[in-house]
């Protein structure tokens, strides 16, 4: 059954083929015999989840499913779940068990999926390989000595190793595409203020947004039907009617008017990701796709601003773990100023640290124009190169990541070398933009993810442009093989 | 040397709105701890804040009635520092782009001249919780239930220059937003607080001196008496040849005195920027138009109204317009007097509120309601009870013995204006007292006076004093 | 810029971050190499620029003002490190 796309174990499901709870059972199984291998899973949630599978069968006995009841899912650790840990991977909400559902989480549970567990993830999302989890580093099912990617590396590297069927991610500055390409899986991260924030534990509020993580477009379509809309708690949540995803994927893209952003091909791309890339476009126009070269300027200063903007929120958002309310209290303070102090000194990690550090310092007194104002202003220019760039062409492509997957601890010691591993899904997050990875290939045995970006709120037409490629190529079957 | 003094305000309103600025917790007061707070007041891991639209209504119903600029766009910006009471670690507040700008207050001074006080700006902002330090064994407990109440800061420019003019413009600004029926005003229970900063120069600077910052004056008695103790302070630690301290200072009312809570200089860089969960807040001009219709009487023209139209004189005026309650059970009183404007203001000036004085009672908590009081004074004017009688049945009717046509009926207190029946009592009271008569006659004035007073005994003070008066006269002249 | 010793231990102290001595020339190095990564942005000129906040060109949308919240106190002092009838409770605060 683990080899089987949602798409396929809904229609299982629905057939009486085998039940939810058979289901379940049989990813459980996987994930106790295969995740000590990983470490994808912070927690699983075994008891919750086969009680949750009954309830499904029932539904489906008595008619009242959706196409996603039963269908077991990983949510990533940042998604409040009530009554559950909810880690974030940090050890300063080691302790938390949240009171309350993130609006994702109570909408899955509306549709009847059933909650497998809660995914390792970067500390509070910040960080690109999954190494600055508190709960250790995610193994790429692909080659255990390297990383997965991340933030989501625990979603990917779980559907990867068909672990889960499928998980959720947040996508900051690539956290989903990103960790999508090194796990050779299909992500999306949506248009901002496409799916609720609300219960998504904020790292960079203007940047946040959900998405899934998937073995096919058409998995992501059927899982991005259930995540997105408006939701009232989420003022940055846009009122906007939610499309079928799945209706439009078979659309014709005879026609299509692919833009290649030169930027995006230049150093620092490795050899083998750009052949692999340059076969996918290929493919693309015997699609009847057409390819034209465009100019996005100023994108090689997305990762600078991304530093400013990205680190500016969440010194902020990240204030109030202070160990009164919830979450690590260090021991016996002294006083006001040491509990601060050390709860937060004591349970956030370096890498969360130095970007709040680097986010208190660009606010500050006398640096705030100087970086904060400066980054806001070039963010609009990186949002209109784009605006331009749609007035011309459909949909852009090009890789999701300059390399493949690298080892673990390779570039730890080096934020900056870490940090330009996002280089081309960063831009994306600061205009708000839809954007996507799909396997495109492999290089040295290492997949290769191709970024499809889209105008606001088209995802229909990124799933429908993925799902044609998915239809006519099968890098998106592969399974690592210790994991088939 | 002479010293001139300098005050600036910011006073803090809370909206008197059900939900709090961006939860819907209950702003209601004095709740069990922390039963109000919510996920969002907690800044729970995930929430996110949603604008209450009655918070900007509110908001720009202020700038409407002060005819302060309303920003077409205003922006809310986080500001960082950390305390326990700020569950979030930031404060939710507008920094550069507040929604109402700069506006002007005009108060009155006690020997009736008038000066305009500048409004910088007014901004809504979310309110802290609670700390408390007493009775946690050396540890401070946290009360959330007050937090997110929302607060709208209206800012003055350094206009002042007494304590009594900082104190009348605190009591404007606190009449106008009772009058608006935006904030309650209650001062116990911190509805509404003002901080003062109060520098000091010589008389003729044009530079201002270093500001110092009180905190937590409750009261309009306190802003004054901490005013002019900080001014004091100043001057004497700038003769003796010191410098006045940037600084915050808390005002101890037990004490009388204020003491340093921090420097400025030192760790408060707030490192504001626009809160990145909220979007920029757009008023539409017809929006503003919907408020302009609506506005109720503002005091200064409610005072016109009473001196041009009830014949009011100004203090008159200005006594019964000092609480908009006040001015509401004054007009009722009129109404149901017959529109004797006159005698309804004397009768809430005096009787009305020296009792609620006396007895220490609010007056939505008065036991003689507008009407009762009215419907009174409309005996006093058809002349059935005299204004001394009146007194009686005030009483009464504060002790809860009926309406005052129940009260005159079943005491006996209709005046006696039979004139037949009142000279009969002259003509007993005459001829009982010829000494006395024999002394007014003979131009011993004073002595009328003691007549009024027999007939007044012989009637229980039920007859008509001025038909006592004139039957008198005739009498004793003739 | 590069930053000093005095300015990451401002910087901490600005963040309520405790930081171990030895740590500090670790942070300073790494701090320093991110601002000269941010200082990239310098290359361009912004002067005309309206500064961009938030992805979305729209406005504030405004909830009505009702009272929906009930009382759940219990289940969120469950996850408080330390209260007492109902306060939270910190190291006394000195005003």
């Amino acid at each position: 059954m683990h080899n089987k796309t949602i798409a396929e174990l809904s229609a299982g499901l629905k057939d009486k083929q085998f039940s939810s709870e058979e289901l379940t059972r049989a990813f459980i199984e996987r994930a106790k015999q295969f995740d000590p291998k990983l470490n994808s899973f912070i927690t699983l949630t075994e008891d919750l989840a086969l009680e949750q599978a009954r309830q499904a069968d029932q539904r489906i006995q008595a008619g009242d499913n959706t196409p996603l009841t039963g269908i077991p899912i990983a949510q990533k650790d940042i998604f409040c779940t009530k009554d559950v840990k909810t880690s974030c991977g940090s050890k300063m909400l080691d302790n938390f068990y949240s009171p309350y559902d993130a609006a994702v989480v109570e909408q899955l549970n509306n549709t009847g999926m059933v909650l497998l567990g809660k995914t390792n993830m970067d500390e509070f999302a910040m960080g690109s390989s999954n190494e600055t989890s508190f709960y250790g580093p995610v193994k790429n099912p692909w080659d255990l000595n390297t990383v997965p990617g991340g933030s989501s590396g625990g979603s990917a590297a779980a559907v990867a190793a068909r672990i889960a069927p499928i998980a959720t991610g947040t996508d900051t500055g690539g956290s989903i595409r990103q960790p999508a390409a090194l796990c050779g899986i299909t992500g999306m991260k949506p248009t901002y203020g496409r799916v609720s924030r609300y219960g998504m534990i904020a790292f960079a509020s203007s940047l946040d947004q959900a998405g899934p993580l998937a073995q096919s477009a058409e998995d992501a379509a059927m899982l991005l039907n259930a995540m997105a809309g408006f939701d009232t708690r989420d003022s940055t949540s846009t009122e906007l009617a939610v499309p079928d995803y799945q209706s439009t994927l078979n659309a014709d893209i005879n026609g299509l008017k692919i833009g290649i952003p030169k930027e995006y091909f230049g150093d620092g791309l490795d050899a083998g990701v750009q052949s692999a890339i340059e076969e996918a476009l290929k493919e693309y126009e015997k699609l009847g796709a057409q390819l034209v070269d465009i100019e996005l300027p100023n994108s090689a200063l997305s990762v600078p601003t991304y530093y400013v903007v990205a680190p500016a929120e969440c010194s902020s958002n990240l204030s109030r773990f202070d160990g009164v309310r919830f979450g690590y209290r260090c021991e016996n303070p002294l006083d006001l100023e040491d509990l601060y102090k050390r709860s937060r000194g004591e349970g956030f990690g370096p890498e969360v640290k130095r970007r709040i550090m680097i986010g208190a310092y660009a606010l500050s007194a006398g640096y705030y124009d100087a970086y904060y104002i400066k980054a806001q202003k070039i963010r609009r220019l990186i949002s209109e190169d784009f605006k331009e760039a749609f007035k011309k062409v459909d949909v852009i492509m090009g890789p999701t990541t300059p390399t493949t997957a690298f080892n673990i601890g390779e570039k730890t010691d080096d934020p900056i070398t870490m940090y330009l591993s996002d280089v081309y899904t960063i831009a994306v997050n600061l205009a708000g933009l839809p954007g996507m990875s799909i396997p495109a290939g492999f290089s040295e045995n290492k997949p290769v993810g191709l970024q499809l970006i889209g105008n606001y709120f088209e995802e229909a037409k990124l799933l429908n442009v993925a799902h044609q490629y998915q239809l006519n190529t099968d890098w998106h079957r592969q399974i690592p093989g210790e994991f088939k | 040397m002479e010293w001139e003094t300098v005050i600036g305000l910011e006073i803090h309103t809370q909206l008197s709105t059900k939900s709090k600025i961006f939860s819907a917790a209950s702003t209601a007061y004095g709740a069990e701890p922390n039963t109000q707070a919510c996920a969002v007041d907690l800044g729970l891991p995930g929430v996110l804040p949603v604008l209450n639209a009655e918070a900007v209504r509110m908001a720009v119903k202020f700038g409407v009635a002060i005819g302060a600029h309303i920003a077409p766009r205003s922006v809310f910006a986080r500001k960082n520092y950390f305390y326990p009471d700020l569950p979030k670690g930031y404060q939710i507040s507008q920094y550069e782009l507040p929604i109402v700008g700069e506006g002007q207050i005009t108060i009155e001074l006690e020997d009736g001249s008038k000066k305009v006080i500048g409004v910088t700006r007014a901004h809504l902002e979310e309110d802290a919780g609670k700390s408390l330090h007493e009775n946690f064994h050396g540890m401070t407990g946290i009360d959330l239930n007050r937090a997110g109440t929302p607060l709208l800061e209206i800012v003055s420019e350094p206009d002042m220059r007494s304590a009594v003019e900082a104190v009348a413009y605190m009591k404007k600004i606190h009449s106008i937003v009772k009058y608006l029926e935006i904030c309650d005003g209650n001062m116990q229970e911190g509805s509404f607080r003002c901080d003062a900063n109060v520098s000091v120069r010589p008389k003729g600077q044009k530079e201002y001196g270093t500001r110092a910052e009180l905190k937590n004056i409750n009261s309009f008695r306190f802003v004054e008496r901490a005013i002019n103790h900080e001014v004091e302070r100043q001057i004497d630690i700038i003769e003796s040849g010191g410098k006045v301290a940037q600084e915050t200072r808390l005002y101890d009312s037990d004490n009388n005195t204020t003491r340093s809570m921090r420097s400025k200089e030192e760790a408060m860089d707030y490192r504001y920027f626009p809160d990145p969960d909220l979007l920029p807040v757009d008023i539409e001009p017809s929006f503003i138009d919907d408020i302009k219709q609506t506005l109720p009487e503002m005091p200064d023209d409610k005072k016109n109204r009473f001196i041009s139209d009830f014949g009011l004189n100004a203090n008159d005026a200005d006594t019964l317009i000092a609480s908009k309650e006040l001015a509401d059970y004054y007009e009722t009183t009129v109404k149901f007097s017959g529109n004797e404007t006159r005698l309804s203001a004397n009768w809430v000036i005096v009787e009305l509120s020296g009792t609620l004085n006396k007895e220490g009672i609010e007056l939505n908590a008065s036991p003689v309601s507008a009407q009762m009081l009215g419907d009174m004074i409309k005996r006093i004017a058809d002349d059935t009870i005299s204004g001394k009688i009146a007194k009686q049945v005030f009483e009464a009717m504060w002790n809860g013995q009926g309406s005052a046509d129940e009260i005159i009926q079943s005491k006996g207190l209709k005046q006696v204006t039979d004139t037949g029946a009142i000279e009969k009592i002259i003509d007993d009271i005459i001829s009982a007292n010829p000494q006395q008569v024999e002394q007014f006659r003979g131009g011993k004035d004073k002595v009328f006076g003691f007549f009024v007073g027999q007939v007044m005994k012989q009637t229980q003070g039920k007859a008509n004093p001025k038909q006592v008066n004139e039957l008198l006269r005739k009498k004793l002249s003739s | 810029m590069s930053l000093q010793k005095e300015d990451v231990e401002k910087i901490a102290h600005l963040a309520q971050l405790s930081i171990n001595e030895e740590d500090i020339p670790g942070y300073l190095e790494e701090l320093s190499k991110i601002l000269h990564l941010v200082e990239q942005m310098n290359a361009v000129n912004t002067d005309n620029v309206e500064p961009m906040a938030h992805p979305q060109d729209s406005s504030q949308r405004l909830r009505e003002d009702k009272e929906t919240e009930i009382n759940q106190r219990d289940a969120f002092q469950k996850i408080a490190p330390q209260v007492e009838r109902g306060f939270y409770l910190v190291p006394r605060v000195i005003e």
